[in-house]
């Protein structure tokens, strides 16, 4: 049941998010984001906040989904709160509790750092929900193709990625299995000071490293044999190609990051402090 | 023009020491000599460390001959211009199911030796479905690998290799780390495949089971060929292959037995029908 | 009674979709000093079944007793039932890790809070109880052929002094003669010592050899749990749930349906051929000398 495990979890669905060029997925989040540091009024959260929900509804992935990837950020989330309301100084002081001291400047920034948190977080997940650890390879692949030019190892890295992603499951399960063998043997992992437990480590890290290396000189000579010889040469099987759609995409993103950003910057629009 | 040949092969092993510095070698291969005829069904035989899984390596030119020549379809495996095509003539699938999967996803890992060898996008599509159906493994062919089981993952394998088209399979102990069903699913995918495709097959291994329809089978203990022959001749010799740590199905052994307590039987039996047909032949 | 499984029932991944039963009421009583087989087909539950016997996995329900305790109460020291019942995985190379052999086989018993000496002293021991080259002592483990670092895992195990030996698909991977070889020594630790041991294994032949009880699991549950004889003598049951006998069964059937009167309870080649040569002599046929 480990070997169920994803990584960045992909939430199957056929929806016309889940069928765009994972290029299309990786270069708009990529605006999206860019446009969350951009903002200075509210204005422009709120139409960021509009452009997320309307990307969620058409990728037919439950909304619940979404914020469970929050789950395990509420910590960060709550340090950066925290952080940013007592320690910022200027504006006026709202609350003043001993020598803690909420103000105006500190609640905005603490506030805005949150929103911009969370919906980094979900637009990621988002991205991720919607494309398989392959596609994303593939897409990293073919974006940063121009750099093959100055000989950079773009196809190799993809391969190691993909190849990765592929034995992640794999080494999980066995690490399970080499734990297992050795509780068997007596081996305690959970007491002892923090020296014990690394100590206690070693028997499940050693087997398992030499596994690791055992498969993937296995592998290489698999894929030796399979006439594997680099990236030239290679034709693909399920080749990337744009389509219409993904014109659109990219069309309402850039739209969107225009508008946001110029609103989010240059409009005056205060709610309060905010 | 014999799809394998090797005239007086011999293969070393470097012997390192802890410092990686080499003290000395490791005959693997002493002097073999073998002709392999196309279309045929070849087993090779023997006991962990008689050097088998060495033989196969040199066929697909993962290693080459220390002294002496390897041919693949006439090709010698020491050209290195060579390399690739005698890779794609002689494919290969290995012992462990998992480290020969690359793809997440089964069509995808059948489609990556016909990437490799830039066959146009389309053909790749047709050349896959063709190798799945071939296995059998069409059904699941947008699953995932880690779901399935070894005998499945083996069978996803051997479709890889097929998608290559190649002249030449050589499967290096395919069954050793599956159960018994998955075992059956593994030998008859490759019988369907020969009577289908009309591929050479060089299947190495030690269970003697699985070599009973072999065309011929080699032996091999200490880096020599020690016994050639039909099964039929291989499995009549019940005691020397005892010596070369192998072993004889139930039915051969008993047959043997039988013979060494006065009653003549012919030797080599190979199926429960023959032994029966003989036994109430003598009754 | 050494082990007893009272209603044991465990269940995967509870209320997620991949739930799944493995184990279904299983009530067994395991002596001490038996010689067990474990047959079943993959996911039947034989391997989650072991994992139960020391208390790796706990079930979802139901009792294990050891030696008359419930494994299972308030502070009952798992740590020290894993000394007495002790679990050899399949390919249990893959669990070695230390310098030399010699220091991986005392992990056991540094475990078990034993002093240095005697770590040792217990270690040359199991070794020597395996069949192990003293030569090879203080090498890298990692530097052994197959079959030594199998035997060197196993040692291990052995080590610990345990009262009961599980091994799991002990022979998978080996040649011919590295099977007989692992299977004769377990089976001379069983008649040296008063271990019980657990085999569970796919090789019919193998286990109708050396066993004098099989327990084959099906789905979750026990099938069949009796003699070899008695258990392979279902073999038309065994192969509607993908188990198979040892091959004499088959010939035995096929030889009395043929009209010779046969044995049909023998599972191994020697039995096979005793029952059919004294068949033959009774209907009179003649010997031709010795070949």
């Amino acid at each position: 049941m480990i070997r169920d495990i994803t990584i960045g979890q992909y939430y199957p669905a056929n929806s016309i998010v889940h069928r765009l060029d994972p290029r299309v997925k990786i270069m708009c989040t990529l605006f999206y984001l860019i446009s969350l540091f951009l903002f200075k009024s509210v204005l422009g959260y709120a139409i960021a906040l509009l452009f997320l929900s309307f990307c969620i509804r058409l990728s037919k992935v439950p909304f619940k989904f979404i914020v469970k990837g929050l789950k395990p950020i509420i910590m960060l989330l709550m340090i950066t709160v925290i952080f940013n309301l007592f320690l910022t100084v200027g504006g006026d002081t709202l609350i003043q509790i001993w020598k803690l001291r909420v103000t105006t400047e500190g609640l905005r920034t603490a506030v805005f750092m949150a929103v911009r948190l969370i919906f980094l977080i979900m637009g990621s997940s988002l991205m991720t929900f919607t494309t398989t650890p392959n596609a994303l390879t593939d897409g990293i692949e073919k974006l940063l193709a121009p750099l093959n030019i100055v000989k950079a190892p773009v196809h190799e890295v993809a391969m190691m990625m993909s190849i990765a992603l592929r034995f992640i499951p794999i080494l999980l399960e066995e690490t399970d299995k080499i734990m297992k063998a050795q509780i068997a043997r007596g081996a305690d992992l959970e007491s002892g000071n923090i020296i014990q437990k690394a100590k206690s480590m070693i028997p499940i890290l050693v087997p398992l490293f030499v596994s690791a290396f055992r498969r993937a000189s296995d592998l290489a000579m698999a894929m030796e044999a399979r006439c594997y010889h680099g990236g030239e040469g290679r034709t693909k099987m399920k080749p990337l190609v744009y389509r219409k759609r993904d014109a659109a995409a990219y069309a309402i993103t850039l739209v969107y990051t225009v508008t946001a950003v110029l609103v989010g910057r240059y409009v005056s629009f205060h709610i309060w402090i905010f | 023009m014999d799809i394998v040949q090797t005239r007086q092969l011999i293969f070393d092993y470097d012997k390192r020491d802890d410092e990686g510095k080499v003290i000395g070698h490791h005959r693997a291969i002493d002097r073999v000599d073998i002709d392999i005829e196309r279309g045929q069904f070849i087993a090779i035989l023997g006991h962990n460390g008689s050097g088998k899984s060495t033989l196969a390596k040199h066929i697909n030119a993962i290693l080459v001959p220390t002294e002496g020549t390897v041919w693949v379809d006439g090709k010698d495996t020491r050209d290195p211009d060579e390399l690739w095509n005698i890779r794609q003539t002689a494919g290969m699938v290995f012992q462990n199911p998992d480290n020969q999967i690359i793809g997440t996803v089964v069509e995808e890992d059948v489609g990556f030796g016909p990437e490799n060898l830039g066959v146009p996008t389309e053909e790749i599509w047709q050349r896959v479905e063709d190798s799945l159906k071939a296995v059998g493994m069409m059904e699941y062919r947008s699953h995932s690998p880690n779901k399935l089981s070894g005998g499945q993952k083996q069978r996803v394998a051997i479709a890889g290799v097929v998608a290559m088209r190649p002249k030449c399979i050589v499967l290096d102990e395919p069954t050793a780390m599956l159960d018994p069903n998955g075992r059956k699913e593994v030998l008859e995918a490759v019988e369907e495949l020969r009577k289908r495709e009309q591929v050479t097959v060089i299947l190495i291994t030690h269970y003697m089971e699985e070599v009973i329809g072999a065309d011929k089978i080699f032996v091999m203990d200490k880096g020599n060929v020690v016994m050639e022959g039909s099964p039929r001749e291989i499995f009549a010799e019940v005691d020397k292959l005892k010596e070369y740590r192998l072993d004889v199905p139930q039915v051969t052994r008993l047959a043997d037995e039988l013979e060494k307590r006065g009653f003549p039987l012919s030797r080599g039996i190979l199926s429960i029908e023959e032994l029966v047909d003989e036994i109430c032949r003598l009754n | 009674m050494s082990i007893k499984l009272e209603h044991v029932n465990y269940i995967y991944s509870p209320e997620t979709a991949y739930e799944k039963q493995a184990l279904s009421d299983i009530c067994l009583e395991i002596p001490q000093g038996q010689f067990i087989g474990v047959i079943g087909h993959t996911g039947s539950g034989k391997s989650t079944l072991i994992q139960h016997l020391n208390g790796l996995i706990r079930a979802t329900s139901g009792v294990v007793y050891y030696e008359g305790r419930n494994i299972y109460e308030d502070g009952y020291p798992l740590k020290e039932l894993r000394s007495q019942v002790g679990l050899v995985f399949q390919y249990p190379e893959h669990q070695l890790f230390e310098i030399s052999v010699l220091k991986d086989v005392c992990f056991g018993p540094a475990n078990q809070g034993l002093p240095e000496e005697e770590c040792v002293a217990r270690a040359r021991e199991a070794l020597e109880m395996v069949g192990f080259p003293e030569k090879y002592y203080d090498q890298s483990p990692f530097e052994l052929s197959g079959g030594q670092k199998r035997r060197a895992a196993i040692a291990g195990v052995l080590a610990m002094h345990p009262r009961v030996l599980i091994l799991d698909e002990p022979t998978a991977g080996l040649d011919p003669r590295g099977r007989d070889d692992i299977l004769n020594q377990i089976a001379r630790l069983h008649q040296q010592s008063e271990m019980t041991v657990i085999l569970v294994s796919h090789s019919m032949e193998d286990i109708a050899k050396y066993v004098e009880r099989i327990i084959v699991m099906n789905k979750s549950s026990v099938l069949y749990d009796g003699k070899p004889k008695e258990v392979f003598s279902h073999y038309q049951e065994l192969e509607a749930v993908g188990l198979a006998a040892p091959q004499v069964t088959y010939i035995m059937h096929a030889l009395k349906e043929s009209g010779i009167a046969v044995d049909l309870s023998a599972t191994t080649v020697m039995e096979a051929a005793d029952s059919i040569e004294a068949s033959l002599k009774k209907a009179g046929k003649e010997t031709v000398g010795t070949v």
